[in-house]
């Protein structure tokens, strides 16, 4: 839902409309309503003058305009003041910088200014120039301050258009219709309508609406917070790094939708953790395997094209036997493709994608809170068996907000590694040996004494760890290597069902932020959901379970990704149900799929 | 340690796989004697390679090393750097892997001046793949993959560290002990990044491409030895100076002994004498030719971070966020 609110001179119920028209045009349901004040022209400024108009989006069947906007667009302090009781914790609030002076503060009630004392602290804030940026955009047209001042709204809604992904067309028809009479403000107008959506589109502002809402009841009893996946990722890799008792040092190159984690890792300073910011994306994992090398927890994390710069990086991880986190915050593929838009595309690249025989475990985060587990299980992985980890999540994890439950993290096992082993035995030796059961070598670093050894992405011998290019030896390595990612599945435990029987007619698979949708889409379906956190290797038990059902449906935000994995490791033939817009899944679309599948004859 | 270490302490038992004649011979011997001087800490120091003949040397020195992939050394040391200031780090690079595949992460490091001991094995070639020209090859290189001759305007690795803001370049001949010995040791004790810039034979596929300056009988007048703050002479007898001549903006030889007052004062603090030096064709300038004291990368790293990389908070303390409910 999308809160619309500002003076009631400023055209907010034309915005809210315009909008309205734009969404319905989509093809999305929507519920408006229009919440104006009962002055037609109250006191500008003031709390009682303000007006405002809400819209509801989403998924399912739409029978009312909502309770708690996610999203609010205030033109001034007192549309803020007057809207943000209404707001759910998390809630994204675009705010027009332009109007929050001084005089318009006081006039509000507001003390100080609620975008710096604290008062925002549990939204989303994008702050922009409103009402200074269309000035500029419609100056060539020569209008009076005022007249050019009245275009904002159409500036504004260019704004929201293009982060909601809606047509410019069908309000750009309306302008040009409306307006016909007076060419002047008409061509004005739909210059801030443009002006408005390419300002978002440069500035790669998003907004992903939540597919799911718990209601109060489901809630388990605890303390929640509200959190974002990059901010409880960063959470999850501080809390990581405190388990191994290590610090972490983060190595990253910016991206979207990457960088949120870099951003709020800077701010964990306190919990060992370093960030560093290096030149390229190539460098940023080449510093990580660094200060791995070091003895840090050495992370870094980009997008699909940055994690593609850094594959052949990833390859000399595994050589070396290094541990390292390296997570990818998805979009829309390929090449730059999509950046401000969520996709699961790049399960392949996580799972295949690189050269040799260079297997990696994967892993996915299913919801934001999810991200802190996942760090965690993450960096256990890759110091138990001394490996390179891909930890996936995605665009709208990253910024989508949700209730927490605070977790209690001496409910969470110490991460440990290898010990050296005291031998007489040679320090080449010593560093590769390896723990039977995970394959994980002794994480030997610099500085140890009497341990000097070397190590590199060249084959080395499997015991003595020096250069070679024996034929026997590369076999043993090579089986060394898948063995060691299969170990993993020894110590994850069997995969569990998020709701239904565990056997039947038709079961739900799926992996990452399409938890939400395909939750609510199976409870009222009725139909069995099982969601995958480990993707390679599998769950032991994966293939057993999912055989106890006739039919195994997959959907995922890609062309059939996970269901190509599955039918490889378990010799299964899925049902995919792929969806590439760029959009998350809507309850509604899968609820249909999942009738469909049901009706079929097995 | 009560004994000090001898050159022969930093040697491996694996068998050194450089072609017989190499330069790189050469120059193992040069730093493994070099640390043994500097009475480095085995333990201590780390070694760090890209791809190429040169970036085999970690295997051959009796420290840490890591044999990386191809450009990337200066990116691995930086966060092994970081992970541990103490280290003693060296990258190990040659042309085609720190000016061509990793000019990018050898920029960084240079202008961030991360503490990285850097030597450049220069031979102008690409050794490992069979002799394709490389960057630093001069125009009209013969090669397979230039059999007309190469047509790109080379790289000056002086020039480019100088560009990237670099604040020690020092030069070397790979068989000349005694220049080598104290270039080593002045790079050894710089604080940031020392880049050294090592002319290194390739025997196989460019042999004898710097013998025009490196021939030992003729070296006397074809190379130019600086030490800062001593006047700018060579040739037999030091009877040949180098003078700035101020109509042309550039440096010219001068007969030492006729006009003593002509000869340049080394300052190895002065970045534009220090271009003029890197541009000097014959003689060709060894030794320091430029250094600039500054910070380190890591220190500044370090003293910018609140707990200098230590954890002083418990996750606890910071995961309930700006604010929280319960819900019964």
């Amino acid at each position: 839902m999308i809160r619309l609110a500002g003076d009631s001179g400023d055209g907010i119920q034309l915005m809210g409309s315009q909008f309205a028209v734009s969404t319905a045009l989509a093809g999305a349901d929507f519920a408006t309503f229009p919440d104006y004040p009962a002055e037609i022209r109250a006191p500008v400024g003031t709390t009682f003058g303000v007006s405002a108009y809400q819209i509801n989006l989403g998924g399912g069947p739409i029978t009312t305009a909502g309770d708690a906007p996610e999203v609010l667009v205030a033109f001034n302090p007192a549309a803020l003041k007057v809207s943000l009781p209404m707001l759910d914790k998390g809630a994204l609030v675009i705010v027009n910088n332009d109007t929050f002076t001084a005089r318009n503060l006081a006039k509000a009630g507001y003390d100080s200014d609620p975008r710096e004392d604290g008062t925002l602290n549990d939204f989303q804030l994008v702050t922009a120039d409103i009402s200074h940026l269309n000035l500029e955009a419609v100056k060539e047209f020569g209008l009076s301050k005022s007249e050019g001042g009245r275009c904002k709204n159409f500036y504004a809604l260019g704004m929201l258009l293009w982060m909601f992904d809606r047509e410019l067309a069908p309000v750009e028809d309306w302008i040009q219709r409306r307006l016909a009479s007076n060419p002047t403000m008409r061509d004005a107008n739909i210059k801030a309508l443009h002006a408005g959506h390419a300002f978002a589109e440069t500035a790669e502002l998003s907004a992903n609406l939540s597919q799911i809402d718990l209601p109060q009841a489901e809630m388990e009893p605890g303390e929640y917070r509200s959190i974002t996946g990059a901010e409880a990722l960063a959470l999850g890799l501080a809390a990581a790094g405190e388990l191994a008792d290590r610090s972490i040092m983060f190595c990253s190159y910016p991206i979207t939708p990457a960088s949120p984690l870099l951003h709020r890792l800077t701010n964990l300073a306190e919990m060992g953790v370093g960030t560093f910011q290096a030149e390229d994306e190539i460098a940023a994992i080449c510093a990580a395997i660094g200060a791995s090398y070091g003895g840090m927890i050495g992370v870094t994390s980009s997008s699909g094209p940055g994690i593609a710069l850094k594959t052949e990086a990833m390859g000399l991880a595994v050589s070396a036997e290094l541990p390292l986190v390296i997570v990818n915050w998805q979009r829309g593929g390929p090449s730059t493709g999509l950046p401000t838009k969520t996709e699961q595309s790049d399960l392949y690249q996580a799972v295949y994608g690189r050269n040799g025989d260079t297997p990696v475990p994967v892993l996915s985060a299913s919801t934001s809170g999810e991200c802190f587990d996942m760090a965690i299980e993450a960096t256990r992985i890759a110091l138990r068996h001394m490996t390179p980890v891909i930890l996936l999540a995605d665009g709208y994890l990253s910024n989508a907000a949700e209730p927490w439950r605070i977790p209690d993290l001496s409910a969470f096992q110490p991460i440990t590694t290898n010990p050296v082993p005291d031998t007489d035995e040679s320090p080449q030796r010593r560093a590769f040996t390896r723990n039977p059961e995970t394959h994980g070598r002794a994480w030997v670093i610099p500085g140890m004494p009497d341990l000097m050894h070397r190590i590199g992405g060249l084959e080395k011998d499997v015991e003595s760890g020096h250069i070679s290019y024996d034929p026997a030896n590369h076999q043993r390595m090579t089986d060394l290597r898948a063995a060691k990612v299969d170990s993993v599945a020894d110590f994850i435990g069997d995969q569990g069902i998020e709701q239904g029987p565990d056997s039947g007619n038709l079961v739900v698979v799926g992996w990452g932020s399409t938890y939400g949708p395909i939750y609510q889409a199976t409870r009222r379906t009725g139909v069995s959901f099982i969601h995958l956190r480990h993707l390679h290797p599998l769950p032991r038990n994966l293939g057993d379970l999912l055989g106890r059902f006739d039919k195994v449906l997959v959907p995922e935000m890609n062309d059939g990704q996970l269901t190509t994995l599955l039918r490889d490791a378990l010799c299964l033939e899925p049902i995919p149900f792929s969806k590439v817009t760029g959009q998350p899944f809507l309850i509604r679309e899968l609820v249909e799929k999942i009738e469909a599948v049901r009706g079929e004859a097995s | 340690m009560s004994d000090k270490l001898t050159p022969k302490d930093f040697a491996t038992s694996q068998e050194v796989r450089w072609c017989p004649g190499c330069g790189d011979y050469a120059i193992l011997k040069s730093v493994q004697k070099a640390l043994a001087d500097v009475g480095a800490d085995p333990k201590n120091t780390a070694f760090v390679s890209g791809i190429g003949c040169a970036s085999r040397f970690p295997y051959y020195v009796e420290t840490y090393g890591f044999h990386t992939i191809h450009g990337r050394a200066p990116a691995i040391a930086t966060g092994l750097k970081l992970a541990n200031p103490e280290l003693d780090v060296w990258v190990v690079t040659g042309d085609g892997d720190s000016l061509s595949i990793g000019g990018n992460h050898l920029m960084h490091a240079l202008r961030r001046n991360v503490g990285l001991k850097i030597l450049l094995f220069n031979n102008e070639i690409y050794g490992l793949t069979k002799g394709q020209y490389s960057p630093t090859s001069r125009i009209g290189t013969k090669s397979p993959s230039s059999p007309k001759g190469s047509v790109d305007t080379p790289v000056s690795p002086g020039q480019f560290a100088l560009g990237c803001g670099a604040h020690f370049f020092a030069r070397g001949v790979d068989t000349d002990k005694v220049g080598m010995s104290d270039v080593l040791q002045q790079a050894h004790a710089f604080v940031g990044t020392s880049f050294v810039e090592i002319f290194q034979n390739c025997i196989v596929y460019n042999e004898d491409v710097f013998a025009n300056f490196t021939e030992r009988k003729t070296a006397a007048n074809t190379q130019l030895h600086l030490k800062h703050g001593e006047p700018m002479l060579f040739g037999e007898n030091n009877g040949k100076g180098i003078r700035f001549n101020q109509e042309t903006w550039s440096l010219e030889v001068v007969d030492a002994t006729a006009s003593p007052d002509d000869v340049l004062i080394h300052d190895e603090s002065n970045a534009i004498l220090a271009r003029l030096l890197i541009d000097l064709h014959m003689p060709v300038a060894m030794g320091v030719i430029y250094r600039q004291p500054a910070v380190s990368f890591e220190h500044t790293f370090y003293a910018h971070h609140p707990t200098r990389m230590q954890r002083t908070k418990s996750i606890a303390d910071v995961i309930k966020g700006p604010s929280s409910w319960t819900v019964e």
